[in-house]
């Protein structure tokens, strides 16, 4: 256990929090990406590097962008629903 | 008075596991000294496999046939999540799509940004796929780059040139050929080895490109299959939202 140990595991602790206190869905997928990358970040330090490029790939790219794409259609369908 | 209980509950059960985890901790074994079984699959994959990456090695060698299973669920979630967003799409033309969205309102710099990302980001995919059985990587990991170096060309503004680069058919033939490609490997173990998934290819010299036998040749198939499945799920996504945007 070295300090790159320590603050790594401390970080995901803050980003896993910060992910489930957030309340804004939106906010909640940028949150989301960046404790990915902690969480990618914890893995690189624990010697285990091909977890840690599944997980960068996976949490910063796919996730955010899917989750990002059903808000806008659930909202623009919000939008329309009102409109009628 | 509910939520309180509730919640009281939930906290009790999470300092249970938290608990439960860091008695777990203490009985890992430390860094760097591989014992047992452990041990044993590490020899074997570099001395008998010739694979330098011991992770690839497991994933598409020693338990071949989970991944062929991981690769299948991957393929009919992408065929399945491809279904369920086309049945809400009207009978636009590609051109009409390419047009529902104004094409400034992209920021310039991030049009140069994407535009200057693809690239280098598509070799990295290429690289990280073929290089699967030397260094940390693979398959399914240069799979989603390449499939992420696609959607840049969307977040750099270029939704008319996005259907050029990647023509709805040509995701699906890839996502299908993958899959494809995987089994036939594996038919390929039964019939030159005697078992499905059997590794029957020449293993070479470790550390060259060519070499492992069937694990680069599998993680290439993993990496057009995978490049496929995310790229068609995430331009039916992308469909979707610049069809609503229009209607």
């Amino acid at each position: 256990m070295t300090v790159l140990h320590v603050v790594a595991l401390a970080v995901v602790a803050v980003g896993g929090t910060t992910v489930v206190l957030v309340r804004d869905p939106v906010r909640q997928a940028l949150a989301a990406s960046v404790f990915g990358l902690a969480l990618a970040l914890l893995f690189f330090a624990f010697q285990a590097p091909d977890v840690a490029i599944s997980q960068i790939v996976v949490a910063t790219v796919a996730v955010p962008v899917m989750i990002l794409l059903t808000l806008t259609k659930l909202r623009r369908d919000e939008d329309e629903e009102r409109r009628r | 008075m509910r939520v309180r209980r509730r919640s009281a509950i939930a906290l009790l059960a999470l300092a249970a596991l938290a608990a439960a985890v860091a008695w777990a901790a203490t009985e890992l074994t430390p860094f760097g000294t591989p014992s047992g079984p452990a041990d044993a699959v590490v020899r074997t994959l570099v001395h008998e496999r010739h694979a330098a990456n011991t992770v690839n090695g497991v994933t598409y060698d020693l338990r071949g046939l989970d991944t062929l299973g991981e690769e299948l669920i991957l393929f009919v979630a992408a065929l399945g999540s491809a279904v369920l967003l086309r049945h809400g799409r009207g009978e636009r033309d590609a051109g009409e799509r390419a047009e529902a969205r104004p094409s400034g309102r992209t920021a310039d710099a991030l049009r140069a940004a994407g535009a200057a990302l693809v690239g280098p980001l598509v070799v990295l995919g290429v690289y990280v796929v073929v290089h699967g059985h030397l260094s940390p990587g693979g398959g399914f990991q240069g799979g989603v780059i390449l499939a992420a170096g696609l959607l840049l060309v969307y977040a750099a503004g270029q939704v008319a040139m996005l259907e050029r680069v990647e023509p709805r058919a040509l995701v699906e033939v890839a996502e299908a050929s993958g899959a494809l490609a995987f089994a036939l490997v594996a038919i390929g173990g039964l019939v030159f080895a005697g078992a499905a998934l059997a590794n029957f290819l020449p293993f070479g010299t470790t550390g060259n490109l060519l070499s492992a036998g069937t694990i680069p040749v599998l993680s290439v198939a993993v990496g057009v299959e995978v490049t496929g499945a995310v790229a068609l799920i995430l331009t039916e996504l992308l469909d979707q939202t610049l069809l609503a945007g229009s209607a």
